[in-house]
């Protein structure tokens, strides 16, 4: 009897042969890997990755490590954390106040200043992280984060920058909204070519990133028309209207405080957890995931999942990315187009998060505090360089993928632990 | 020699094909420089007698060679009927076909390297996401080298020393670990980021390179110099090119031509079967790996110390990833590739030149590669088919 073949180009999620000739997709080796390592993995690997960062660091400048990943702790402001005493805090919209354990008044907490940066790189790091992990759970790699995330970015500053009149509620919704399925067009797109056709979603991701890219050059570059209206010599686009802007809730507003999106980066991981653990379509992305064959003869559609979780995964980077311009950024120029960001940061939070809702709040605020640590504004350039420092995020980033990625290395080591202890207590 | 070229050629339906595309090139060609006809009924006509063979070709079933027809007879008469709508002085700006072919072999030549690369890696069965990693490694290192060592040449042999580290450390997660080789290639190219940005601030800080770091040659070709559209073309071209050229005929006769080249594409189309007749799928996609992690860096020590001469921290901006588009475009086969990185030289070229008509337009061009390559997976004119065991890890039993 001769079995149908697998479409072409979606091979590695289908293995054409039976038995152990080929590794399993990677969804089913983070299932492994998630019941092997559980939180001992990730922790491990951040160590590492923090221990070779501050090797680097050591060898080149002669500097202690450890002040260095002091100052950018402080310059991420997580120092906050443990600068208890006896605080009121403002509730946000009220002239009502409460006692509280830490001092949120940023006049006099250097601190809470820089948690706010902190928590503000948190909410895109969290959607876009997201969207990585929900593609992983259907068994693939949405490494187009970036084009998903500028798609909804261009959509929402246009929006957000035109149709003057609007009520500030129903104009930043629209904005938010429109961004979201921009980003989930993008992403669909990809889902779509692998759900039809059955082309790699990772090759097709990456070409649609950097068409994203040229696109938002073209529109926001001179002459270009989204480009801005009153200043007609440079490549930025026109500002987000003034009723448009997300509340900041946590700061001033013109120090650039901590906006509303905050609480909806939160909203995004516990839709995460409800989708993926209590829905049939979370249920039936994770069947594909596991094994779009066993899923194919449990009566799946296969195709219909691939396409819906990328098209999911791309609306959680375009709300990323929406946010991002109602929240805080209010422009965009042809450099923010330009130069990969955020998004690529996602990947390494869904990683070192292991796709789990909780796993990626962490990382992300990890990344988050590695990214506004190193910052020009926020590293005390005394003790370390700012541009050296904001190379040696990117270096750990590196580092963290690399290992986690390599799961097999990481349990073979714990498995190699659990072999010698029973060797130890055979011969006991 | 001359008799099996001609028995070669297309014939009937697909020679038909190819006809159309020759006509529809023609239809845009005729009114650009030298010739520049001035009335637009001129490229309509051709572009309307492509697009009418191209769909008789289609009819009789020449699916890839006949949609390729319609759309180049489409394009051919649009953009010849623009042509000849411009003024002629903004056309004799833009189009100077001598210039427009050098810059593209200038702009070829580290997507050339890169995608040969691409080519043994992919080919022995590994993915190469961080192609842009081991390219922007070599132009760090070798730009690097040539300063410190005061030599290009040794520069050439630190680039593709950091290459095939880089692409040791991926080979070795990739084949030894059994890690997603996507994964790992993410990896890769964050850690060339690093890595490279890092070291080039803490020795040049924030001044940049020097500029009296010794570069690359050009080959200097003087009895050239007289020939028409040759001589300005060939004539002074960067040694690189060359190498370039010689690569992708190496890569070829390697891939096709040698016993070696046949272990690799066994290796990546059935590891265990090749396993099984004794060639060491191991250390066959370990060397593949690192000659392409070698391929990639020289291209990027072209860009670094052979076009621009300078550093900047990713200065790569995409061009691996270009580099892998032009490996899918060219269906895992170095004349495919070596085409498909020309064209996508060709589109940086003509962005370079196009704004004198429009500032914010001649960027789309920088999109051209991509658009064409998601076509191209797509399978709307014939499909990319990838070796069959890409991707995936192999276990020895």
């Amino acid at each position: 009897m001769s079995e149908p073949l697998p479409p072409e180009g979606s091979g590695k999620v289908e293995s054409p042969v039976e038995g152990g000739d080929y590794a399993p997709s990677v969804a089913a080796r983070y299932a492994l890997a998630q019941k092997a390592g559980g939180v001992v993995v990730p922790l491990l690997t951040t160590l590492l990755a923090f221990f070779i960062g501050g090797l680097v660091v050591l060898a080149t400048t002669g500097k202690n490590p450890l002040t260095t990943y002091k100052a950018i702790f402080e310059g991420a402001g997580l120092n906050w954390f443990f600068q208890v005493g006896s605080y009121e805090l403002r509730v946000p919209f009220t002239q009502a106040h409460i006692p509280f354990p830490w001092n949120t008044n940023d006049f006099d907490s250097l601190a809470a200043l820089n948690l706010q940066q902190t928590l503000i790189i948190w909410v895109p790091l969290v959607l876009t992280g997201l969207a990585v992990a929900f593609a992983f759970r259907c068994g693939m790699f949405n490494i187009g984060g970036q084009g998903q995330y500028l798609a909804g970015g261009v959509i929402a500053v246009w929006v957000g920058s035109s149709l003057p009149g609007l009520p500030g509620f129903v104009h930043i919704l629209a904005a938010v909204v429109v961004g979201a399925l921009a980003g989930a067009l993008w992403a669909g797109i990809a889902g779509f070519l692998k759900a039809t056709v059955g082309a790699h979603e990772v090759i097709s991701t990456i070409m649609l990133n950097w068409i994203a890219v040229w696109v938002g050059v073209y529109l926001f570059s001179l002459g270009g028309p989204l480009q801005n209206d009153t200043q007609p010599f440079v490549p930025v686009s026109n500002d987000v209207l003034e009723e448009a802007k997300l509340k900041v809730f946590w700061g001033d507003p013109i120090l650039q405080g901590l906006h509303v999106g905050f609480f909806v980066a939160l909203a995004a991981l516990v839709v995460y957890w409800i989708t993926l653990n209590r829905t049939t379509l979370g249920y039936e992305v994770r069947a594909v995931g596991f094994n779009p064959e066993a899923a194919r003869y449990g009566g799946i559609s296969v195709s219909r999942n691939y396409f819906l979780a990328m098209a999911i995964s791309g609306m959680f980077a375009g709300l990323a990315g929406a946010i991002d311009v109602v929240g805080w950024q209010y422009r965009l120029n042809t450099n923010d187009v330009l130069l990969p960001s955020i998004a690529f940061v996602g990947i390494a939070v869904a990683l070192l998060g292991r796709n789990t809702a909780i796993g990626v709040g962490l990382a992300a605020l990890l990344f988050a505090a590695l990214l506004t640590g190193t910052s020009t504004r926020n590293l005390d350039p005394e003790i370390f360089k700012p541009e050296l420092a904001s190379n040696l995020t990117l270096l750990i980033q590196g580092l963290v993928v690399l290992f986690v990625g390599a799961d097999v290395l990481i349990l073979s080591l714990l498995g190699l632990r659990k072999r010698r202890r029973r060797q130890a207590e055979a011969t006991e | 020699m001359i008799e099996r070229l001609y028995a070669r050629l297309p014939r009937g339906a697909h020679g038909l094909a190819w006809l159309a595309i020759i006509i529809g090139i023609a239809a845009f060609w005729v009114a650009l420089p030298p010739l520049k006809v001035r009335e637009p009924a001129v490229p309509i006509v051709l572009g309307l007698f492509a697009l009418t063979i191209g769909i008789g070709t289609l009819i009789r079933g020449v699916k890839r060679i006949g949609w390729t027809a319609v759309a180049i007879g489409i394009l051919g008469l649009g953009l010849g009927y623009l042509a000849t709508r411009s003024s002629e002085t903004h056309l004799d700006q833009v189009v100077v076909w001598s210039a427009l072919t050098a810059a593209m072999l200038r702009y070829a030549t580290p997507l050339a390297f890169a995608a040969m690369g691409g080519i043994f890696s992919e080919r022995s069965g590994v993915v190469n996401i961080g192609l842009e990693g081991m390219m922007l490694s070599g132009a760090f290192f070798g730009i690097l080298g040539a300063d410190k060592l005061n030599s290009w040449a040794l520069g050439l042999l630190c680039a593709a020393l950091a290459g095939a580290g880089f692409a040791l450390i991926h080979a070795f997660f990739a084949i030894h670990l059994r890690a997603d080789q996507i994964v790992g290639g993410t990896a890769i190219n964050f850690l060339a980021l690093g890595i490279t940005g890092y070291l080039f601030i803490d020795i040049y800080g924030g001044e940049g390179t020097p500029p009296d770091i010794p570069d690359i040659p050009d080959v200097h070709l003087d009895f050239l110099k007289d020939w028409y559209f040759i001589g300005p073309v060939l004539g002074q071209l960067n040694l690189m090119i060359w190498l370039a050229f010689l690569t992708i005929v190496a890569t070829w006769v390697v891939l096709f031509k040698t016993p070696v080249g046949l272990r690799i594409r066994a290796v990546g189309e059935h590891p265990r079967a090749a396993d099984t007749v004794g060639i060491s799928v191991y250390s066959t996609r370990y060397a593949a790996v690192t000659l392409s992690g070698v391929l990639a860096a020289l291209g990027g020590a072209y860009l670094s110390i052979g076009f621009v001469n300078s550093f900047n921290q990713n200065m790569t901006v995409g061009r691996g990833f270009i580099a892998l588009a032009a490996v899918i475009f060219g269906n895992w086969r170095p004349w495919g590739a070596a085409a498909a990185a020309l064209l996508f030289g060709f589109s940086s070229a003509l962005a370079q030149r196009l704004p004198a008509y429009s500032e914010s337009a001649a960027v789309l061009f920088q999109a051209l590669p991509y658009v064409l390559t998601l076509i191209a997976v797509a399978g709307v004119i014939g499909r990319s088919i990838p070796p069959a065991a890409v991707g995936r890890p192999y276990k020895k039993q």
